[in-house]
């Protein structure tokens, strides 16, 4: 798997930066406009996907590898638990309390600063969707790769 | 309003057709894009832009990505006939539902856009609306349901990806980790 002709792998150079920037704005804004972690993961994960399939996998796995890709995954959902534990441990509530907005720490509404635990729970969504939907691409080619090398034998 | 809706439902209805009709995969693909891409369309004219997002981000895009990245480019064709009397069948039953459909539902289910929990007063979805901003301070009121009153779903929903992913990694962990020392395959 070389990847695709000199034209998409120029039009996919400068596209893949803005598809990229795309997915970091629905993530940031996700309390504030349409949108939220998982959209946004999954529109970072297709950036990385436009650029495997443009340049070939060896190329993309050079800028993520497989292992990086795995353990960002595992560090997206071991901190979205830990928001909800900490709004467990601050003021005794409950599990998921929204402990920055109802102490009043920061932020006022429609501004980007707000809402408290929400942008922190995007991010982190954001981070764990883009990583585990690149990984089980990157998995599933590996293994169309390896299907496809066995049968030529 | 209405006529936007019975076009995009009949033009959803003819991608599904050809999607499951058509012999080559691609094409079958394409179609289910554009089922994909009709129901972000409508629910966009309802009102709900996340939905219409992550339906068109999903859908649309990671199902052609998806496609285009594992299936082997030989086997573009579905082989076998398609038997006669199953879809015969299969048009008597889509007709059953049909009729059943058309005689109960105009009786129970409110109108096609209309939420069904502003009938009864004190629901959640009622407080949701009008307390959400000053209890979270999120201006995006979907945001503020799916990550603050309703986040244990979302926690659910990250552990079933979790989840699956684990179990992709561990299925086809062998070839991959084949594949890694010998890269040039």
């Amino acid at each position: 798997m070389k990847g695709m002709t000199i034209i998409v792998k120029n039009i996919s150079s400068f596209v893949k930066v803005l598809i990229f920037l795309f997915g970091i704005y629905i993530i940031l804004f996700g309390h504030l406009t349409p949108g939220g972690g998982f959209a946004g993961g999954v529109i970072i994960a297709s950036s990385y996907v436009l650029l495997m399939l443009a340049y070939g996998r060896e190329f993309a796995e050079e800028n993520l590898s497989l292992s990086m890709t795995s353990k960002l995954d595992c560090l997206g959902a071991l901190l979205f638990a830990a928001v909800g534990l900490f709004g467990l441990f601050y003021g005794a509530a409950s599990f998921f309390w929204n402990f920055i907005h109802q102490k009043s720490w920061w932020g006022e509404p429609f501004n980007l600063l707000s809402a408290g635990t929400i942008p922190l729970s995007n991010i982190f969504i954001g981070i764990k969707v883009g990583a585990s939907l690149f990984l089980v691409i990157l998995i599933l080619s590996s293994f169309r790769l390896e299907t496809s090398a066995s049968e030529k034998e | 309003m209405a006529i936007i809706f019975y076009t995009l439902l009949v033009f959803i209805i003819i991608a599904a057709f050809i999607a499951v009709e058509t012999k080559k995969l691609l094409s079958a693909v394409i179609c289910i894009g554009a089922i994909g891409f009709g129901a972000s369309i409508m629910f966009l004219f309802l009102f709900a832009p996340d939905i219409a997002i992550t339906q068109i981000v999903v859908e649309v895009l990671g199902l052609i990505i998806l496609i285009r990245a594992t299936i082997s480019r030989d086997r573009t064709f579905i082989a076998g006939d398609r038997e006669f009397f199953g879809m015969i069948v299969s048009l008597v039953i889509i007709f059953l539902i049909a009729v059943a459909g058309i005689l109960v539902f105009p009786e129970t289910l409110p109108d096609f856009g209309t939420p069904i929990f502003t009938e009864t007063s004190n629901s959640a979805s009622q407080t949701y609306v009008e307390e959400g901003m000053e209890k979270t301070g999120a201006a995006n009121l979907v945001a503020s349901v799916i990550l603050d009153f309703r986040a244990y779903d979302t926690l659910g929903e990250a552990t079933v990806l979790f989840t699956s992913i684990i179990g992709a990694t561990i299925i086809l962990r062998k070839k991959t980790k084949k594949l890694l020392e010998e890269p040039d395959l």
